[in-house]
């Protein structure tokens, strides 16, 4: 894949390479499908990325139908197309999981400006929250007696499982981490470069 | 769960002056807390479902389907429908996409064309690379995999190993 893309880019005018950006969305696509919780957004990439898609698609219109290159770059860009595809979906169907505890945090996180969600997502957030309660209001709350209308968020928030297993890849070789067993006792692993315990 | 409302009410009342009814009322209430409890989940589930309704068939639903929805859940339909099209046209704007639509590719391609049968008469079909294709039923085509998922979803096409 590397390959073909460099027949693509002979102007690099930025200083990231069109490669760097696969890599990166790659692992980053791997990390978010993986993990529990929602991650840091890279959405400067999936930008990037969908830019140098378009250039790649005008390069590949202005060639005639000559079978072979044309198909290759096509199956390439429809992959692509998959990964930034399914790495937003992943982040949408986290957001709408896990909403409330979300929203939450990302309120404490805009003062420190570390956001971890764009800022469509985090309006697109919003309006799935409020969408659901004036749903719940409407239907079944209203018609509840009294002391019993109240919406509560904190009841109704659902909360990634942080304690589930995840397998790990060391990019750097680090000795000594300390891992908290179940039973209490801390458990010490070497870490090594492409390494792969699981813990 | 009003009766139940009632009663513990008048017994909450009385309770201020005599103790003896203060574990009734204490019933009454988790019983309530339940039900709603129970109430919401069931909702919550069927909010699910009509997600994964609208991550299907798109925007527009099936006549056999819609008449399962209260009207209240297809307002909210109609809703988490509008929310999500914003989203995806709110995508890549910066750079001037109309906006990816994140429904289309949902498994990994594996190769650039498929084999497919037509299903039912649709009429015309024309390819991006501007061919034209007469869709009648039970003919065969061997079509580029983007144009074919669309048509696959909604049933007018079918793959064949």
């Amino acid at each position: 894949m590397e390959s073909t893309e460099e027949l693509q880019f002979s102007d690099d005018e930025e200083e990231v390479t069109a490669e760097t950006v696969l890599k990166t969305l790659q692992s980053a696509w791997q990390n978010e499908r993986l993990s529990p919780e929602i991650l840091p957004h890279q959405n400067d990439m999936v930008e990037c990325m969908l830019g140098q898609i378009q250039h790649m698609e005008r390069n590949i219109n202005k060639l005639s139908k000559t079978d072979l290159r044309t198909s290759i770059h096509k199956m390439e860009i429809s992959r692509i197309k998959f990964i930034i595809c399914n790495y937003l979906k992943t982040r949408l169907n986290k957001i709408e999981k896990y909403c409330i505890p979300i929203l939450n945090q990302e309120r404490q996180r805009i003062e420190t400006d570390t956001n971890y969600l764009t800022p469509s997502e985090y309006k697109y957030a919003q309006e799935y929250v409020l969408n659901m309660e004036n749903h719940m209001k409407n239907v079944v709350l209203n018609k509840m007696p009294g002391n019993m209308q109240v919406f509560e968020m904190n009841k109704m928030a659902e909360h990634p499982n942080l304690q589930t297993h995840v397998f790990l890849k060391a990019n750097e070789t680090i000795n000594g981490v300390v891992l908290e067993d179940l039973t209490g006792e801390d458990e010490e692993i070497d870490l090594e470069v492409n390494g792969c315990p699981n813990s | 769960m009003h009766l139940l409302f009632k009663l513990n009410m008048n017994d909450a009342n009385a309770t201020t002056e005599n103790r003896s009814l203060w574990t009734t009322v204490q019933v009454r209430h988790s019983a309530l807390e339940r039900n709603k409890r129970c109430i919401l989940a069931y909702l919550y589930n069927r909010m699910k479902k009509i997600k994964t309704l609208r991550w299907e068939f798109g925007a527009v639903l099936p006549p056999d389907i819609r008449e399962l929805l209260s009207d209240d859940e297809y307002q909210w339909f109609s809703k988490y429908s509008g929310n999500l099209a914003l989203y995806m046209r709110s995508l890549g704007q910066d750079i001037g996409y109309s906006g990816i639509d994140l429904t289309e590719n949902l498994k990994p391609p594996k190769s650039l064309f498929i084999e497919v049968l037509c299903v039912v008469d649709y009429g015309k079909l024309e390819l991006e690379d501007g061919d034209v294709v007469m869709l009648k039923k039970n003919s065969r085509h061997y079509l580029p995999t983007s144009e074919c998922q669309t048509l696959i979803r909604q049933g007018i096409l079918k793959q064949i190993m």
